[in-house]
């Protein structure tokens, strides 16, 4: 009976990636032909390092990024799971299924904060 | 209930991509999934990749040059095309599996006006904006 | 629309297997002289009664209204009957039997398991005054609007071509398909109704409206115009609003009693006795 609740989430969390990825992808590839000051604070190109340390400190793009990366993991692995239980597999593989994209997803999650975390106090510190 | 089992004849899997002569959206449909599992696929990566920033300028550096080449840029653009197509069908479809640019109820009268036609424009603006997207986007990529 | 050219001579290419005498299917081509606003189902009759007497298929009303004769004609379920040879627009007739459903014999599809979970979804009117279904005192109010509701998905014939069209159905043996949904969705829209909850078991889990992802194609190839399509998104609706509390089954339909006290005009005959029940 989960499914209803999942399939809602998993529109919730479409949304919010629209939001959020449409952002990141803004800032990573569109900053050339719209010039986002919050983009390249300090010249250059998105991904130089100085840039990089300059968002890693920012609380917004910690906040933002942690809701990206549990959204973004939810909707994909949901996605996911209905490719792999449309092709009718047995109720063990379904149950292992289950099992391994919730740990999985609760393991990039960890390890996903984890990383902004330490990249803000380290930002920060520093 | 008659117990007549008989041969199977499902499609299986060319259901999903061959079949007959399927229309529009159905093309639509397995363009979102593919596009969508390589969106996974790079996401998992670039969970560990860009993590290595928790380790300092060093490190960030060294992960950096790890994808460089030509190879990773057409792939990374690959990803954004991918994106532009998902997130703008992704609209399309939470409106549409909402109920939403459907029509309501109507009286059937042939030849028929289904829910498909009814959002059709929805579905011909999806790939018009996501071309204008990939391609624009390209540009951005034209310096790597 | 199809064109006034008939080809005077035309191949139909069946699928023939015979559980009893065949390992595997195989393709039969049969010559038939084809006449103006000959129908796919016409060539299969002719067929058995001058070429080959062990064809078999079902059909039965021969006007689109049974849904007996799905098939897989030329690429896309369509009923036989419905389908004229002239608007296929060749010479060459594929008929196969309908895909999704495991085939019989020749092209009789087993429609059993769409039968079941048609069943499954509880595809009556379900009420708590019972008395008053089976013992009727006066009629549901329902209004012109009420009506329109559901009215389209309750022209479905059960013919299963939008089963053999649907991507999801293809791989899934688990999700209820198109027709099953939209005849939930069918008895939920109607306001005589008040089963919403006990159809919504079945309808939250697997077998539910959560593998159809809008391909359409049960739409376009439903003979009867009934858009399964459009019912599954708007049932999804109806369930994604249950789900956050946004919506409440409304009281099903009440009785429009007559008024106490109210006289028959006069020349209007009362009605005949009832003949069933007690």
């Amino acid at each position: 009976m989960r499914d209803q609740r999942l399939w809602t989430w998993h529109v919730g969390a479409g949304v919010i990636i629209l939001v959020l990825l449409g952002l990141h992808m803004t800032i990573m590839h569109l900053a050339g032909l719209i010039p986002l000051a919050s983009a390249v604070p300090k010249g250059g190109a998105p991904i130089d390092w100085a840039n990089v340390a300059e968002r890693a400190k920012s609380a917004f793009f910690l906040i933002t990024y942690v809701l990206l990366l549990g959204a973004a993991l939810f909707h994909g692995f949901y996605g996911l799971r209905n490719i792999l239980f449309e092709l009718n597999p047995g109720a063990g593989i379904r149950k292992a299924v289950n099992g391994l994209l919730v740990v999985a997803g609760i393991l990039l999650f960890a390890v996903g904060t984890w990383a902004a975390w330490a990249g803000f106090t380290v930002a920060r510190g520093a | 209930m008659i117990e007549n089992k008989g041969r199977p004849n499902r499609l299986g899997l060319k259901g999903w991509v061959v079949g007959g002569r399927w229309g529009f959206e159905r093309y639509m449909y397995v363009l979102h999934r593919l596009t969508g599992l390589g969106l996974l696929a790079y996401f998992l990566l670039h969970i560990f990749v860009t993590s290595s920033r928790a380790f300092g300028e060093a490190a960030w550096t060294q992960a950096m040059s790890s994808v460089k080449g030509p190879v990773f840029t057409i792939g990374e653009y690959l990803v954004f095309a991918a994106f532009a197509f998902h997130a703008l069908n992704g609209i399309r479809l939470g409106l549409v599996e909402l109920g939403f640019g459907i029509g309501g109820p109507i009286e059937p009268v042939y030849p028929y006006r289904t829910s498909v036609d009814e959002q059709r424009p929805l579905a011909i603006g999806v790939m018009i904006l996501a071309a204008i997207l990939a391609i624009v986007g390209g540009f951005g990529f034209l310096n790597k | 629309m199809a064109d006034n050219s008939v080809p005077s001579e035309i191949v139909f290419r069946v699928r023939r297997f015979d559980p009893a005498s065949d390992a595997e299917p195989h393709w039969a081509d049969y010559r038939l002289a084809c006449a103006p606003g000959m129908t796919v189902l016409e060539g299969l009759k002719l067929i058995k009664e001058s070429q080959s007497p062990t064809l078999a298929w079902r059909s039965s009303c021969r006007m689109g209204v049974c849904g007996s004769c799905g098939m897989f004609i030329n690429g896309r379920p369509r009923l036989a009957c419905n389908t004229q040879v002239s608007e296929l627009g060749t010479s060459l007739v594929t008929v196969a039997p309908l895909p999704n459903f495991n085939t019989i014999r020749d092209l009789v599809p087993d429609l059993v398991p769409m039968f079941e979970a048609h069943i499954r979804v509880h595809p009556h009117i379900i009420r708590e005054d019972r008395s008053e279904q089976q013992q009727p005192t006066g009629e549901f109010w329902q209004s012109p609007h009420q009506l329109e509701q559901y009215l389209q998905f309750s022209y479905c014939i059960k013919c299963g071509c939008c089963m053999a069209a649907c991507p999801t159905y293809a791989t899934d043996p688990v999700y209820a398909g198109p027709m099953p949904l939209a005849q939930a969705h069918r008895y939920n829209a109607d306001s005589r109704d008040g089963g919403f909850a006990e159809r919504k078991t079945p309808l939250s889990g697997e077998a539910g409206p959560w593998r159809c992802h809008f391909a359409g194609e049960c739409s376009r190839v439903c003979p009867k115009g009934v858009d399964p399509a459009k019912a599954i998104q708007l049932m999804k609706r109806q369930l994604v609003l249950d789900y956050l509390r946004l919506w409440k089954q409304p009281c099903a339909a009440p009785i429009a009693k007559v008024p106490p006290g109210t006289k028959r005009r006069e020349g209007i005959p009362e009605a005949p006795a009832r003949t069933l029940g007690a």
